[in-house]
Formats: C-alpha cells, structure tokens, sequence
C-alpha cells in the first residue's frame, strides 16, 4: 500500500536523506552517526558545540543498559565533548525507575537533573517537572514528531516530558512461513482455511496452536507458535491490554475504556476484558515450555531468535530479528494487532458481531527535567541532542538500544531499505502499520496515566498471572482486579482518578 | 571517685544506635500511621486504618507469609542436614580435606543475585541447559512456569547459595568439641553411628541451634531469589512477605501500608523466631 506523505515529511526526509552517507567532521569524531553525518537542526552536533557547558554537571538518572542506558550514556559523553559539561550517569533497573526519582521528588530534593522513566508515570511525577519550554516545543525537530507522541508526554496541552522513543504494540510474524505457499496449502489441507497474516486472536491462537513444537524452518530445532510477555511484574499487564483491546475498545461507546468516566465503575471485569484473557490463557498451550515465564528480554531473544511464528509487544523483538547477522532477517513482517469478530458493547450489554480493531498506543520510554534542579537549560539542550535527528536515526536502527520510531520522518520506508538493508516490501509494511497506528486509527487505547497508576497495573498483572497460572478463572481474576480497582479508587479518590483519567480518554475519543 | 564522666564515652555509641536502629523503627511506625503513597505524600495521621485493612482485607499477605514460613522451615532444614554431613565429611581425616572444605565455601561467597540470574538460565525451560539434559528423556518440566516446581526451584538455589554457612559454622563447631568424650566412646567399644547420635550430636546442638535460628532469620527475608527468579510467579505462587511487601512499597509506593506490613511482619518474626528458639533449646539442648 502505497502512502502519501506531508509536503513537510517528505521535505524533512528529503533532507535526512539528502545528507545520508555524507561523512562529515562530527561523523569522523563521533562514528555513532556514520551513516548521516552530522543533521543540520537546533540541537545538531554542529549547535551543541557552540555551548559552553564547562564546570558544570549534570545528574541523569536512567535505565540499565543496554535498554536506554547505552544510549543515554553514549549520548553523554557526547554532549559533554561538545559542551565541555560534565555529565554523570546512573543506571537504574526498569522496575525501580519509578521510585527512585520519586522518593527524592516527594522529599523535596534534586539529585538527578533528569530522569528516564516511561510515559504513564506522567500523572504521579507532572507536579515535580519542569514544563518542557516552548522554544524546544515550537523547534523544528518536534514539529516531526507524530501527534500521538506529543499526546502521549504531554498533560492538558502542555509538554511535561521530551519525546525521545515511539512506542506502540503491534504484530511480527515469520513471513517466510505465513508467505510460504507449501504451507498455504497443506494449512488449507488440513485445517479448511487460509494460511494468512490473522485478522483476529482466534486465527492468531489457531496458526499459532497449527505451527507449535514442530521444526517448521528446518533447522533442527523446534519451533513454536507464539512468544509474549507473559511473566508476573515484567510489563506483562501492557501484553493483556494488548490482547483486550479489539474486544473491549468500541468505537461507538465512547467514554472510557479501562473505567466508565461518568461511574468510574472499572470496566475491566467485562465479557471483552474475560474474552481476552480466555484467549490468553488458551495461548499458554502454543507458547514455547516455560512461556508463562517470559518477560521482555525472553520474547526479543525468542522472536529475535527465531523460535516463534508470531509476537506482539514493542518495536524490540522485530528490531532485534532484523539487524545485521540475525538468522531470519528479511523473513519477519509487521501487521497491525490482531482484531476481533466481535465487541463489546457496554452501553446496549451486549455483543456486537462485527470486526473491530484498536491500536494500542502503549506506554514508552521518556525523559523529563526535574523541576528543583539547578540546570534547566542545560538539561533540555541534553534531551534535545539526544533525540536530534541524527543521533535518532542512528539510534533506531541498533535493536539493543530501545529506541524507536517517533517522528513522522521515521515512516519513511527507504531510510531501512537504504541504511539497514530491509527488503523493500518488509520495510514498507513496517512504515505503514505503524503509520496508520499513529496517524490513522480513531479507535486507539492509550495507556493508563492516572493518580497511583502503578497499583492499577500491579493488580491487573497479579491477577491476570494468577488466571494465566490456572489458579482462577479469567472471569475470577478479572472480578479480583475490579473490586482491587474499586479498592484503589476508594483510596486516591474516584474525583481525582476521573479528574486525570479524563485527559486520556478525550485522546481516546478523539476530541482534541 | 566521681565516675559520672564515663557516660560521655558511651554516648557516640548511643547515638549511633539511635541513629541506625531506634529511629528507623520509630519513624516506620509513623509512617504506617499515615496514608503516604504517591499522590498523597506526607506523615498524616489515618490511626490504625492501615493495620485494620492489612488484618481485615489482606489475604494476600497472609499466604504469602504461610508460603515463606514454608519455604524457610523447608530450605533451612535441608541446608542443615547436608551442611552437617559435609562438615563431618571434611572434619574426617580425609584426602584433599583442606580443597574440600574451600570448595563448600565457594557457593557462599557467590554474589546471590548473580547466582540467581545463572540459575535462571541453567532453568530456562526452553533455552536452558537443565531442559537440554531432560529433554533426552523426553521430558521438559517447567522449572519455573509450574506453580510445585517453580517453589522446587526456589528450595534448590537457596539450598545450594546457603548451605556453605550452615556447613561452615557446624565445622568450626565440630572442630571446636573437645576430644575427651570421643575417646571414652571408643574406649566403650561405639562404633561411627552410636558417636555421632550420643556424643557427636548432643555436643553439637547449641552450635546447632544457633546455626538454624542465624539461618532462619536470612531465609525468612528471602527476596532477591524470588525477585530475579520468579517475580513471585507463576500467579502468586512463590510469592513471599518480603516481596510482597517491596511490590506495595517500592512498586505501587504506598509507603505507609508497606511501613503497617513491615512493621507488622517485624513483630510477628521476633515473636515466631522466639518460639522456634525455645523450642529447639528444649527439643536439641535440654532432652540431651
């Protein structure tokens, strides 16, 4: 499917493109951007060295590498070869990102300038931020930014965090596989139906049951038919609302999607919800032995690595299949999430029998300036050559670094086709799903960004696990969660969790 | 002679006492009156509200400290019985006993965290090299996606992290017992069983139970094994108070529930540890 871009992308590309493989004097001292050159913008290699940052330091506070970490520190040292600043990196695991910065914001201290974190800590931390000032909002470099990602770190109209990741959930499959017409053909053999690229999680469960644990690339291993994020606490909530949301987002009841907006009552105990999570459940039989335990790492390197048909999560495992020396490189493709046959309608109590599909728009890596800190320029000059075009382009070709794709300009299919050799046909398909997620889509879910939004998450991923174990039912599970939810509201208080609450779901209904 | 003076020297001790240990208690239980979490931030004062929802509304705390108290009575029994029988292994006259007694050792001065990440690999069902061996019987348990086994699991790379302790403390011990008593056995004609049950054992049981207790506080704080491992997973099967009480903490920040769940589980394991004290005194030291 071929696209029509903005006059303004495709001048920005242009010009990205225009100086692709220009070895300049910033490539020669820094290899990192090779491929570009240094990028003409306002916080180029070539502007940062006209700041003078010497004597001063800078305190980031960032996550483990090679996540973000090995970027954030990379960049460091950088900035600090351009500026003359001193700049100090912690490194931080992702589960402890959250109340590191927080114990020090709630105690009125500064110990870091920056913090790394992901976007939906964006309610519990806005009050200890430093706004994003509008010369870095109205610059060039993010007027390429999609408008979903400046939703996505912003609160009520106002930039809190800079953008610097793109995150959504879609699916990767093995394209040598579902493409393949012997296996088109014994699948219609065998099952009566067409071997394709699922619409639905019921045609993703039954491709996926069809291709698990047997040796379908011949490599003497066996294969399986699906990997996910699976394990208790390691992001596997954001897998869950992945699976949920062509059941439960309906178009045509606006209004909330994890609470009823009006009520607050928490929607998450309802039939599309345990739809849902049956599927999940039913996918523990096609995951490899032991998927139930999988985190993020685990589904890269099993995607990654070839061991699964299918997955859905962040950009990483199709980022991580597609770099140079992986084994199936060029045989992996993107589709959108799977949808559904059928949504719930929570208004009218009952199901509608049409195809329904959400994007959802999950939660990324993001940054932010801490409001008591003494070196706020200097901090926002930090982000802004972090996610300066070259250094971005470089970043999101290198699967490790968890960088990916934010700005219009990144849609581009020939910028993978060119600098890291994608097939054509692959790198098209990538562009235009996610695309059409960021841009297109009037369903979309965003992530939850409330008052305490780790107890919410906490409670679904502590009872999804225990319905994924086979400990409770999904229907008992999810009831768990909604009266842990109820629970959680009583405590925060319904006002304040609507109050924020609100502001995603105006993104959701596509009021602004 | 006017000694008062000498309370000067006590007081930077004192201080620091006050300083490491009583304030954090007190400031704990402060805390746990209040509802700190991360929207409300600040000591207000909520009475017992926390206390009453952790006693009335909590039942996840509760299995989750049966399921340690399990895992500790399993994990420690084990390490003293195999630290035992290495320790009188080596104690013995036997080839290469000085190697022997430095390879115990090695598992303990082992970082447990990064023995637990190598653990988690060697137990990866589908990538790891303990499903590679049963997988030529045509067997993959899942190590740790099964809710017997994930705990199975937990029980060997605590067992094999601290065994070393137990088995280096009963040596000192056993090197430590007098020779006396062992001879007048010989002399009495007991042969290797009979020394061990009615000298060797006996001598042994306050070093012994000194051992267990020492153990039963560490096991009972078990956390960087199920958090690397397990993620207290599958569901909430391996689960234990001190991982429960980081998620409330440091996961969801509700500081002053976790400061009531702390402090609570602080009295209950002073109170339980006491119990099991005086009991072993009375089962391994008195009846001897």
């Amino acid at each position: 499917m071929k696209r029509s871009l903005s006059i303004g992308t495709v001048a920005v590309t242009a010009s990205l493109m225009a100086v692709s493989a220009q070895a300049d004097k910033w490539s020669d001292q820094f290899p990192h951007i090779k491929n570009t050159g240094d990028i003409p913008g306002e916080c180029s290699y070539e502007a940062m060295s006209q700041k003078d940052y010497s004597g001063r330091k800078l305190t980031i506070n960032t996550h483990a590498v090679p996540v973000m970490g090995e970027p954030t520190a990379l960049h460091a040292e950088q900035f600090s070869k351009l500026t003359g600043a001193e700049v100090s990196v912690i490194h931080t695991p992702a589960g402890d990102l959250y109340s590191k910065a927080m114990v020090p914001f709630q105690a009125g201290q500064a110990p870091y300038d920056i913090v790394f974190g992901f976007s939906n800590f964006i309610r519990d931390w806005m009050q200890y931020l430093e706004p994003v000032p509008a010369k870095y909002v109205n610059m060039r470099q993010m007027q390429d930014v999609t408008k979903s990602h400046i939703d996505v770190n912003s609160w009520g109209g106002t930039m809190m965090q800079f953008p610097i990741d793109g995150d959504r959930h879609y699916l990767k499959y093995r394209k040598d596989v579902i493409d393949n017409p012997e296996y088109q053909a014994k699948y219609k053999a065998e099952t009566g139906k067409e071997l394709r690229v699922p619409r639905t999680w019921k045609e993703y469960g039954e491709i996926a049951s069809y291709f698990n644990g047997w040796d379908w690339d011949n490599d003497g291993e066996l294969e399986y038919g699906s990997a996910e994020v699976m394990k208790k606490d390691d992001l596997m909530y954001a897998a869950f609302f992945s699976r949920s949301v062509a059941y439960a987002k309906n178009p045509r009841t606006p209004g909330g999607f994890f609470f009823d907006l009006e009520t607050m009552e928490p929607l998450i105990n309802g039939p599309g919800f345990v739809e849902a999570l049956s599927d999940w459940v039913e996918a523990t039989k096609y995951v490899p032995p032991g998927g139930i335990n999988f985190g993020l790492g685990d589904e890269i390197n099993s995607f990654g690595g070839g061991q699964a048909l299918f997955s859905f999560s962040w950009d990483d495992a199709f980022v991580a299949a597609m770099e140079d020396g992986s084994d199936i490189k060029n045989k992996v493709g993107v589709a959108p999430l799977p949808g559904s046959d059928r949504v719930w309608n929570r208004v009218s109590g009952a199901w509608e029998d049409t195809y329904n599909q959400a994007p959802y728009i999950v939660w990324g890596w993001t940054a932010a300036v801490a409001k008591k800190s003494k070196n706020h320029e200097m901090a926002f000059d930090y982000l802004c050559f972090f996610a300066n075009d070259a250094n971005h382009q470089a970043d999101i070709a290198i699967g490790r670094f968890g960088v990916n794709p934010f700005k219009k300009s990144d849609f581009v299919p020939e910028i993978y086709v060119e600098r890291q050799g994608w097939d054509p046909e692959i790198a098209q398909e990538y562009a235009d799903t996610l695309l059409d997620m960021e841009e297109k889509s009037t369903n979309r879910v965003f992530p939850l960004r409330v008052p305490g939004v780790f107890q919410f998450t906490s409670a679904i991923a502590t009872g999804t696990s225990k319905a994924l174990a086979g400990q409770l039912s999904p229907q008992e599970a999810l009831d768990e969660v909604a009266a842990q939810w109820n629970k959680i509201l009583d405590r925060v208080g319904r006002d304040n969790v609507r109050e924020a609450y609100a502001i995603g779901v105006a993104l959701e209904d596509n009021l602004n | 002679m006017n000694f008062k003076h000498k309370y000067i020297f006590l007081l930077p001790g004192l201080l620091v006492l006050l300083g490491i240990l009583i304030f954090p208690i007190i400031f704990t239980v402060r805390l746990s009156l209040s509802s700190w979490d991360s929207f409300f931030p600040g000591l207000d004062f909520i009475g017992l509200d926390n206390y009453i929802r952790l006693f009335t509304d909590d039942a996840r705390f509760w299995e989750a400290f049966f399921r340690l108290s399990f895992l500790s009575v399993t994990t420690v029994f084990l390490q003293y019985v195999i630290g035992f029988s290495l320790a009188l292994m080596v104690w013995q006259d036997i080839l290469f006993k000085r190697f022997f007694r430095v390879l115990f050792l090695i598992p303990m001065m082992t970082t447990p965290v990064i023995m637990t990440v190598i653990w988690r690999t060697f137990f990866h069902e589908s990538l790891g090299p303990v499903n590679d061996f049963f997988g030529l019987f045509g067997m993959t348990p899942l190590w740790l996606s099964n809710e017997t086994l994930a705990k199975v699991t937990v029980i060997i790379v605590e067992v094999w992290q601290w065994t070393p302790f137990m088995f280096l403390l009963l040596l000192a011990g056993l090197l430590s017992l007098p020779k006396e008593p062992f001879l007048a056995a010989s002399v009495d004609g007991a042969g290797p069983v009979r020394k061990f049950i009615y000298v060797t054992f006996p001598l042994m049981a306050p070093i012994s139970v000194g051992a267990i207790i020492i153990r039963l506080i560490e096991a009972s704080k078990i956390m960087d094994t199920i958090y690397v491992l397990t993620s207290g997973g599958p569901g909430t099967a391996t689960e234990t108070s001190s991982f429960y009480i980081f998620i409330k903490g440091l996961r969801e920040f509700q500081m002053g529930y976790s400061a009531a769940l702390s402090f609570t589980y602080l009295i209950i394991m002073i109170i339980s540890l006491t119990i099991i004290a005086n009991i072993l005194v009375k089962l391994m030291v008195r009846s001897n």
